[in-house]
């Protein structure tokens, strides 16, 4: 076996994850253990002033309710989520998540994140719940306060976590390997909270050349919280719930400021509004259909029947909405002024975070005042923060949560001692950064006092242990065993090199379980295919080849997608509807049925290795 | 090859245990070739563009080609990191230059404070989180 030292760390408190999630978690974690005689381990895979979702930065925050001033109230942010999701959300978990989030921004604002601010001093929105920000150093000032509350010593970098250690149903800590030494790490815990984003590049991305990077969602979303709570056992919700972003074509650049803020109109080819023309198409999905805001889905869908009948490309109409906002001012030097202003905001909304977009704008000479720019839908995404619902099945806070929605911890899934947050969690949509950061610190809390009241943990035993580091650090051995036998070190009888293995993986995804090729359909029979195909991937999963640390772990991160793609085929199949036809369009089953109005579940049982499907109901929280 | 680094001005960050590329990446992706003292990007199709290793670079050694599969040649996206703020310049295929300056944070570097100075009392067992309810500006937390 590959010669790893194992170092053995044993703490309280377990985050994994660096992210907007994790930087929440730590906070609150920090502040609690120190006052409880605590010990708080972080464990990121990357540096935490850039990890995450948020590591190039953001130039909004896009769930700010605005209590205080009774802007809102946590049950109008409710009502939205649950109307986006056509239903399918945990209210509960929605209104834990608003009631807490203003505090999280407000922290934010005096950690020395710039928040706009119009004349009186309030916030500028972008939309109803969205606030403008100068936020190229966002994650770096969320960390940095991370850091400042638990000590950089207890922030353990460039490690990645490969598997949840469960003894007696309970999680009680991680394994995994550095990056960067032969090191192979062990934590102990009582409590343990996963926040390792949502999954990117499961299914094939638009494109495929050096472009393959430019997903919309990072690429180092690797399916990571889903792999770790489906293998500790704990039942999973929403993983049919996928999300597809529209966004400017090619570079993904954010979209939100120009259909919020300036207010701009997407066409077809023919100049006619999608969104107008095709407004009848909106009656076959009430209620949902008919309520405002439309749902992201339902944009998406009538944008893909004018794609599907050949009216694309589609475009954003960039030069209307800056000429109408212009002529809006007045008199010309006002206009002129104005259009200074717009030209700032619409180049600093693609610097702050896809700065792609900007070269991809500069090298086609676009200027937005003289001519539109093309959007459309992205690959899908597993992001349960955003739009999409995918994560682990966690208790509502015991205050407000309905009976079969709570026991007793505040986010733990259902293995004891285990918490999830940000994309981790599921059913609890439209929470993006600052929720995600939110829901973070309302997790951390409620695990220190599940640390506190469950002190003494089971042991775990040394052997088993002993058996998954050999089976962690397999893909190494692989390689040394058989890398010799062939003059291409990647192509080899033996093994599979990792980037091959997430291009199959995507492949099956893309083709039978409705990816962008498929034009985002599928049905029963190319679900059954998938699974089949996937299954052959899984057996050869355990013949990945690693030639060092970075291609270990990349082996590693594929195998966590893997787990993400099965569980949503599975998912998907089990519901035999459609629900959100912008996400993915069932063929077999092209209606939405009043009777799948619930959540779809589903959990791996590790002792038998085998997936249970169930139906949960939903209750409101609202009537 | 999103980001790339131009060996003249690479020093291998010869002063530091490693490199601040190296360091900072979301992706693992910047490698240092020690036998030349030389850092590159040794999987540019995972590269997000994200502009970390540009930023950081302490000899602005490191600058981004954008991803020769969608987009045309010749334009650069190239920023310069302060303490408290950030310049751009935007150089489009046709020559055009424009240039912006964003504030990218409000207070000194490193002093951010997790209380964000709201002291509060709150207790283990009920919902209300470190700093509230005075960080939500609320007299109580709601629980509808």
């Amino acid at each position: 076996m590959a010669d790893f030292e194992t170092i053995e760390v044993t703490t309280d408190v377990l985050i994994l994850g660096g992210g907007m999630a994790a930087c929440g978690a730590t906070v609150e974690a920090a502040y609690w253990a120190k006052k409880n005689g605590l010990n708080v381990a972080v464990v990121d895979k990357a540096a935490m002033d850039r990890s995450g979702a948020v590591a190039m930065g953001l130039s909004a925050i896009n769930q700010y309710v605005g209590l205080k001033d009774g802007e809102n109230t946590v049950k109008d942010y409710v009502d939205y989520v649950k109307n986006d999701l056509m239903g399918v959300a945990r209210d509960d978990l929605v209104a834990s998540i608003a009631r807490h989030v203003d505090s999280t921004v407000h922290l934010f604002e005096k950690w020395g994140l710039p928040i706009w601010k119009d004349e009186n001093g309030a916030y500028v929105h972008e939309g109803r719940w969205q606030l403008m920000i100068n936020g190229e150093s966002y994650k770096v000032v969320i960390a940095e306060a991370a850091k400042n509350a638990v000590g950089a010593d207890n922030v353990y970098e460039r490690i990645f976590i490969t598997e949840p250690l469960v003894a007696d149903g309970r999680c009680v800590g991680a394994l995994g390997f550095s990056v960067r030494e032969n090191k192979f790490y062990v934590f102990k815990a009582k409590a343990v909270l996963a926040a390792m984003g949502g999954a990117v590049h499961v299914f094939k991305p638009r494109s495929a050349g050096e472009g393959l990077g430019r997903a919309w969602y990072p690429p180092w979303n690797s399916g990571s919280s889903a792999y770790f709570t489906i293998k500790a056992g704990a039942e999973m919700t929403c993983q049919e719930v996928r999300f597809i972003p529209v966004r400017f074509k090619d570079a993904y650049g954010p979209v939100g400021a120009w259909f919020l803020l300036f207010k701009s109109r997407a066409t077809n080819a023919m100049g006619e509004a999608y969104m107008e023309t095709r407004r009848d198409e909106l009656e076959k999905w009430k209620p949902y259909g008919l309520v405002k805001p439309i749902p992201a889905n339902l944009r998406n869908w009538l944008m893909m029947l004018d794609v599907m009948e050949g009216k694309g490309p589609i475009y954003m109409r960039t030069e209307e909405a800056i000429q109408k906002i212009a002529t809006s001012e007045g008199d010309e030097k006002a206009a002129k002024k104005k259009l200074k202003e717009l030209e700032a905001e619409a180049w600093e909304d693609f610097l702050d975070m896809t700065i792609s977009q900007a070269i991809l704008w500069a090298a086609t000479n676009t200027a937005p005042e003289e001519k539109p720019s093309e959007i459309a839908a992205a690959e899908p995404y597993f992001i349960g923060s955003h739009s999409g619902a995918s994560g682990a099945w966690v208790s509502g806070p015991a205050d407000i949560a309905p009976e079969e929605y709570q026991w007793g911890y505040t986010n733990m899934s259902t293995v004891k001692g285990l918490f999830c947050a940000g994309d981790a969690s599921g059913a609890s949509s439209h929470k993006f950064s600052s929720g995600s950061h939110a829901e973070g610190r309302i997790a951390a809390k409620a695990a220190v006092r599940f640390a506190l009241e469950n002190a003494d943990i089971p042991e775990v035993d040394s052997a088993n242990i002993e058996e998954l580091k050999t089976r962690i650090l397999k893909p190494l051995d692989i390689y040394a065993e058989h890398s010799k036998n062939s003059s291409d070190p990647d192509i080899n009888p033996a093994y599979m090199k990792p980037k091959m293995f997430m291009f199959r993986l995507q492949k099956i995804m893309d083709e039978y379980a409705g990816g962008v090729t498929a034009q985002f359909s599928t049905s029963k029979a190319q679900l059954e295919k998938a699974i089949e195909l996937l299954g052959f991937l899984k057996e050869d999963a355990e013949n990945l080849g690693a030639e060092d640390l970075h291609e270990l772990m990349r082996c590693w991160e594929n195998i966590h997608r893997m787990w993400q793609a099965e569980a949503h085929v599975r998912t998907i199949l089990h519901r035999e509807e459609t629900r959100w036809p912008g996400y993915y369009f069932r063929s077999d089953t092209p209606q939405m049925k009043k009777d799948w109005e619930v959540f779809v579940n589903c959990t791996w049982h590790p002792d038998t290795g085998e997936w249970e499907m169930l139906k949960r109901p939903i209750k409101r929280l609202y009537e | 090859m999103p980001s790339y680094v131009i060996p003249e001005k690479c020093d291998g960050c010869k002063a530091l245990d490693k490199t601040a590329c190296q360091h900072i990446c979301p992706n693992d992706l910047m490698m240092l070739n020690k036998d030349i003292m030389k850092a590159y990007n040794r999987e540019p199709e995972m590269c997000w563009e994200c502009y970390n290793c540009v930023k950081i670079c302490p000899t602005q050694a490191v600058e981004v080609r954008g991803y020769a599969d969608f987009v045309p040649m010749g334009a650069t996206v190239t920023p310069m990191r302060s303490s408290d703020s950030i310049l751009w310049t935007v150089k489009f295929r046709n020559g055009m230059l424009k240039r912006f300056k964003f504030p990218i944070r409000t207070t000194p570097e490193g002093t951010a404070q997790p209380d964000g100075g709201f002291n509060t009392e709150p207790d283990l067992n009920s919902e209300v989180l470190f700093t509230e309810p005075d960080s939500a500006g609320l007299n109580e937390i709601p629980t509808k």
